[in-house]
């Protein structure tokens, strides 16, 4: 059951470049169109029977998604090959609106009797005299964001195995305190069909992958202080197996996650208050989508529950911040050719100079606040209704340099990792976690210091963003969002900027202020 | 609505516990040295009304199948939603092809035989009441705990929406030591988000619950909703605080997050592998003699309760901590022979993997104290009702969380706070746990009572 209403950025990364569309060669399309017509012998005429099931009881608007999912994981710990797990999930969702209201019923059995049960299930939600349903699909210009030509699901198993081991040695020649490693590998291939009453018609086959590494470092016992440390890095996205043979090798993400670890060793205590903080670029860019990113989803508006709601047009930011969802960046692993309803994704600018412009919408929230359908209609699967979900999320390049900006800082915290956030929509408060961070004392970065939360007030967080680095980078890939209890990959941005007041959360008495005792 | 939601579709017949059987018995047959099948089976219904009217009504049920096979030390494991003699057969094909990657493991490997075994009798675990309610009562269910709470005040003025939820779930597994054994479980919950607002626009949002494995268990709606609403109400208004260093107690809804942190700690899993500071600290003293900490898969009807775990071990009562002094780590068989010690059955089985660690009924023993009493004692500091973010290193023991609740003022709850931090060590946290509440209860596998700890910084202006 989902109560709390928590949105996790869970993840483990750290950033380097934009991905521009990588040199693939002799690009085979692999977007498997017709893949459900192939295996499972649909026909248009059966998509219009189970949507005519689905109307059968009025309703404005009724879609079918199905599903196929492929995926492969591996765990190499104690550098043993320890798990090696391949699945197969399939399955549909059907879905009736009626006004406000939202019928669903899924199936994991793609028989057309069980669709068209699945069908007359969710069309309980409505009332009324059956609805004349479609008069022909309209097959939008297919896209292709991630044209592999061989899914990293269907490559050779050694080569994922090698990978890990590769990161294992790595991680584990980096440094003698580094005592314990682990690295996974995870790869999915998604075959989607989206057909709705409105003649939505949209297929698209999405690939993922990711790999992650994670160490522990500890010095010692002979060494006389006790120290323990951990380091996390990874990275993937809409590849395939080659993107890890690129510069994003196992080697590079192990050096990372051991030097994080190492870094831990001799972390001191992290200051505690409110105090200047520069964010460095990349991953720290989910400060966006925890601080303003699901303020702005447009089911929280619709209903009034998000403390921007009624903010378009006002300021949110500094004139320096302009701040956009973009899921039609190539490779990314928050991008999609067409959403989950079947819409085409795009570039959706929320704060443009500071000034709140707009919100994510799916099509139910378009549809009853006569908004556009910016394409963001997402879902975790077939079991799950979709809502208004973040793609790649990130804050355009300024014009500061990133090293003046640390120069500014007299007494400060830098922080360039984070472990998750979470945001409470209602009040707008949103925590991100540091995991690695430093003091930065007369305008030098100084000591590295423990991990500590960061807390804020998302509608006026970026007002205090007095400089902007020049120097914008995205995630490495791993970012995966949580809300309402459905889980989608995202991308996060951001170049360096300086906030002139936020409060850390750490436990370091500090000389000046002091507490209240 | 006119309509009636029950759905008269009769399940597909097909003997699932025969099928797990069958599967293990064909791996085995394909050359595997030992295998194991797990089958999960389930239904599913949930509404949500908002503002009085049905917002979302969603009615399933699905099911899958996992095999996990050996050869000698080396495991792989496939799992499908496919029950085609097509889907099944390719499962079990990827699976044995699979184990061929990964490495030999000494310490890889099923349970002995003589392990295995399940509770016996009735644990309570499944009543087909959850499922009692005609569908437009269960509509109102949820209806009448958003009503009582948007009732109970002018400035409840919107929602989230009440919720109703009913599932029941079905679990067989069956491994080639010829264990075979499956449960039933089912659960029912009603809960309310009320979102209020005060004279100046500023919105606060909490919620409350109930959740019971039998709806004649469940709260009655209008209780829910006044919670819901009193416990959104109090937060209007809330304000920073500046930093300090001030005893914090934590309601049981969030205290519980500690029993987590400690679960973390004695995690099989992390210990062998030295990522928790609890690891090499059995029979040493790591909190207050005041802790004693439980872990019991057996408790009839528990929301944690299984009749085996996750191998096919019979569930059992573990003192975690007793009085202060870590007594036993939480382990399945893997951790357990990595560990040289015995599994505390504790395994958790998902579909596809190797097995990991989970909790039973898991719980901080009560103390005497009302929280009111506990609350009565602080002159100045921070009661905490909800925390924000993931901030607990295990490795390291650094604790640093979002928090919001209220502020205590000679031993009462004086006005509510917000955009603040909690932060200190878990390892001097654990020890700093002053005041233990009678007021355990559990709404989930994990329960604590109401708790006081001292020496954290709260961060804030």
């Amino acid at each position: 059951m989902q109560v709390a209403c928590g949105w996790t950025g869970r993840v483990v990364c750290r950033l380097e470049d934009i991905k521009k569309a990588r040199g693939h060669q002799n690009i085979v399309n692999a977007t498997q169109e017709r893949f459900f017509f192939d295996h499972y012998g649909l026909t248009n005429h059966d998509l219009e029977l189970y949507l005519a099931a689905a109307l059968s009881a009025g309703g404005d608007y009724a879609d079918l998604y199905f599903e196929y999912l492929t995926s492969t994981s591996l765990m190499v710990d104690e550098s043993l090959v320890k798990s090696a797990s391949q699945g197969i999930s399939a399955g549909c969702g059907v879905r009736v609106v009626s006004g406000e209201r939202t019928g669903y019923a899924y199936t994991d059995d793609l028989s057309s009797q069980r669709i068209l049960h699945a069908a007359r299930t969710a069309a309980l939600i409505a009332s009324a005299p059956a609805k004349s349903t479609v008069a022909g699909f309209q097959q939008k210009a297919a896209r292709s964001l991630y044209p592999v030509s061989l899914p990293s699901v269907d490559a050779d198993i050694s080569a994922k195995v090698e990978l890990l081991m590769r990161a294992d040695q790595t991680a584990r020649g980096y440094d003698p305190r580094i005592k314990e490693v682990r690295a996974s590998y995870a790869d999915e291939l998604r075959n989607i069909l989206v057909v709705g009453s409105d003649g939505t018609f949209a297929e698209d086959s999405q690939p993922l992958a990711r790999m992650n590494v994670s160490c522990i470092a500890k010095t010692d016992a002979s060494s006389g202080r006790e120290s323990s440390g951990r380091g996390t890095s990874g990275g993937g996205g809409r590849v395939a197996l080659d993107f890890f043979f690129g510069d994003k090798t196992p080697e590079f993400f192990a050096r990372e996650a051991s030097r994080q670890a190492i870094l831990q060793l001799d972390a001191r205590e992290a200051p505690a208050g409110d105090m200047e903080v520069v964010l460095g670029p990349g991953w720290p860019g989910v400060l966006l989508h925890e601080a303003v990113g699901h303020g702005l989803e447009a089911d929280f508006n619709r209903k009034k529950t998000s403390a921007f709601a009624g903010l378009i047009g006002k300021r949110v930011a500094s004139e320096k911040c302009t701040v956009v969802d973009n899921g039609t960046m190539p490779w990314r692993r928050g991008s999609l050719n067409v959403d989950d309803e079947g819409q085409p994704t795009q570039e959706t600018v929320l704060i443009e100079n500071g000034i709140l412009k707009g919100y994510l919408s799916d099509k139910l929230s378009s549809r009853l606040m006569g908004l556009a359908d910016t394409g963001n209609g997402r879902r975790e699967s077939y079991e799950h209704i979709p809502m208004p979900r973040m793609t790649n999320t990130y804050m355009l390049a300024g014009q500061d340099d990133p090293g003046d900006i640390i120069r500014s800082v007299k007494n400060g915290v830098y922080a360039v990792n984070f472990g998750g956030g979470q945001v409470d929509i209602t009040n707008g408060k949103f925590v991100f976690s540091a995991s690695e961070a430093y003091l930065i004392e007369d305008g030098q970065i100084t000591a590295p210091i423990k991990g500590a939360t960061l807390i804020g007030n998302g509608p006026d967080v970026l007002t205090r963003v007095s400089m902007v680095g020049n120097d914008l980078k995205l995630d490495e890939g791993v970012g995966t969002c949580g809300k309402d209890g459905q889980a989608v990959p995202v991308g996060v941005g951001i170049p360096t900027i300086k906030i002139d007041r936020l409060t850390v959360g750490g436990t370091a008495k500090r000389e000046s202020g002091g507490y209240m005792q | 609505m006119t309509t009636t939601l029950e759905t008269t579709e009769v399940k597909l017949a097909l003997n699932l516990k025969e099928l797990a059987a069958d599967v293990v018995s064909r791996a085995t047959h394909g050359g595997a040295t030992a295998a194991e099948c797990v089958v999960r089976e389930g239904d599913e219904f949930s509404t949500t009304v908002r503002l009085g009217q049905v917002e979302t009504l969603k009615e399933s049920g699905s099911r899958a199948i996992g095999v996990r096979v050996f050869f000698g030390q080396r495991a792989a494991s496939t799992y499908s939603s496919d029950f085609s003699a097509a889907g099944i057969e390719r499962m079990l094909t990827s699976a044995l092809e699979l184990a061929r990657i990964t490495s030999e493991d000494p310490y890889a490997g099923i349970p002995e035989a003589g392990k295995l075994g399940l509770l016996s009798g009735n644990l309570n675990l499944y009543h087909e009441d959850v499922y009692s309610l005609p569908g437009p009562d269960r509509i109102d269910y949820a209806r009448r705990a958003e009503r009582a709470a948007l009732e109970a005040d002018p400035r409840i003025k919107n929602s989230e929406g009440g919720s109703f939820d009913a599932a029941t779930g079905r679990k067989i597994l069956a491994n080639s030591h010829g264990f075979l054994g499956e449960y039933r479980r089912s659960y029912c919950s009603v809960a309310v988000v009320p979102i209020a607002q005060d004279a100046n626009g500023g919105m606060q949002r909490d919620y409350w619950y109930s959740v019971a494995r039998s709806l004649a268990k469940l709260d009655p709606a209008e209780q829910v909703g006044k919670e819901a609403a009193r416990r959104t109400l109090r937060r209007l208004g809330a304000r920073k605080v500046k930093t300090a260093h001030v005893p914090v107690v934590l309601d049981p809804m969030v205290a519980r997050s500690m029993l987590e942190h400690i679960f973390e700690g004695v995690n099989g899993d992390s210990v062998y592998r030295g990522a928790s500071f609890l690891a090499g600290k059995l029979g040493e003293k790591i909190a207050g003699t005041n802790v004693t900490v439980v872990d019991d898969g057996t408790i009839s009807g528990g929301f944690g309760t299984t009749p085996f775990d996750g191998e096919g071990i019979p569930t059992r009562r573990t003192v975690v901590i007793e009085n202060g002094i870590l007594k036993s780590y939480l382990l399945n068989t893997y951790t357990a022979k990595k560990l040289g010690l015995e599994t505390t059955a504790n395994a958790s089985r998902g579909l596809a993997g190797t097995p990991g660690i989970g909790p039973g009924n898991y719980f901080l023993q009560p103390g005497t104290k009302t929280p009111k009493q506990i609350i009565g004692e602080v002159r100045d500091g921070l009661y905490v009702t909800e925390f924000l973010g993931h901030g607990a290193n295990l490795v390291t023991g650094d604790y640093s969380r979002g928090a919001s609740g209220m502020w205590i003022i000679n031993g009462e709850l004086a006005y509510p706070v917000e955009e603040i931090t909690v932060a200190g060590n878990l390892k001097d946290m654990f020890c700093n746990i002053s005041e233990i509440g009678a007021d355990l209860e559990f709404r989930g596998s994990v329960a604590s009572p109401t708790i006081r700890i001292d020496g954290l910084t709260v961060g804030g202006e």
